[in-house]
């Protein structure tokens, strides 16, 4: 309890990996960018990967990216060992969540990678607006699920 | 040769995700938890990927085509309309009960297999009812 009165701010969290990591993300971004010339905008290429839309991003270069995300994380996980991932209590956080995640992203064109990471950085309006609009939603859920007893960490 | 910036994309992509904690949905999670014990976490992510992302966008603005293709296919879009709003917002309640997004998901199928197909399979499912709406019901 006493950890509530220290200022505490940074306690739990991974200040250097987060840097670290996002860094590389960016850097993910940034091929995508300057190689093949598009967004890594991770929900609009899974569904160009699944036909799930139109638009003129090749097919074998959506897929590629989208096999290469667990890839990715597996080789990550090889070299460092198990990684913490704590995931909701019941399954139908995970299916709800999920459902809301994939109209939500399409019907909004994009989501953390595309609007949060590429379109903020180009200092898109519309990208500021959506990143915006779901912090502060997803906020209000958090919120609200741990108001109701629905919450979990 | 397009194909292959993909797959490396998408590796580097995995490996900063589960390098910066992002594959633990709770502390996504706890990043969205502002009125509770508030992990910043994901805003360190966010600042390192913006640094190296605006830089990205510095040298696209100097080179006339990608390394691997003809030109760039970047949206153009400039409107703000319910949408975009609606659609961040239906983005965010998921991405708040769950703790995850559509990256951390997938990047997940490989380490956590079984939670991680459960929240893709009905992320599919929401693009698909998507499709569906936008071909039938978006009143366009």
């Amino acid at each position: 309890m006493t950890a509530h009165f220290l200022p505490s701010l940074l306690q739990g969290a991974m200040p250097l990996q987060g840097v670290l990591g996002g860094m590389l993300i960016g850097l993910a971004a940034a091929l995508m960018l300057l190689g093949a010339g598009r967004i890594a905008g991770v929900s609009g290429l899974a569904a160009r990967a699944l036909s799930l839309t139109r638009g003129d991003t090749p097919l074998p270069l959506a897929a590629a990216f989208v096999f290469g995300l667990p890839l990715g994380a597996l080789l990550f996980q090889s070299g460092a060992g198990p990684i913490v991932a704590r995931y909701p209590p019941t399954v139908w956080l995970l299916a709800l969540g999920g459902l809301l995640v994939g109209f939500g992203t399409r019907l909004g064109s994009g989501c953390t990678s595309g609007h949060g990471v590429c379109g903020m950085a180009r200092f898109s309006r519309r990208s500021l607006v959506a990143t915006l609009t779901f912090i502060v939603a997803g906020a209000a859920t958090v919120a609200a699920t741990n108001a109701v007893g629905w919450g979990w960490r | 040769m397009k194909s292959l910036v993909g797959l490396v994309s998408g590796m580097l992509f995995g490996v900063g995700l589960a390098l910066s904690g992002m594959t633990d949905p709770a502390r996504v999670r706890g990043f969205l938890d502002f009125f509770g014990h508030w992990d910043p976490t994901l805003a360190f992510v966010m600042g390192g990927a913006l640094a190296v992302m605006s830089v990205a966008w510095a040298i696209q603005r100097r080179i006339e085509r990608p390394l691997a293709d003809g030109r760039f296919h970047l949206p153009g879009t400039v409107l703000i309309d319910w949408r975009l709003v609606a659609g961040a917002a239906l983005f965010g309640i998921g991405w708040g009960l769950a703790g995850l997004c559509p990256g951390p998901a997938i990047a997940s199928l490989a380490i956590n297999p079984g939670p991680a197909a459960i929240f893709v399979a009905a992320m599919v499912a929401g693009m698909g009812l998507f499709r569906l709406f936008d071909r039938f019901g978006a009143g366009q």
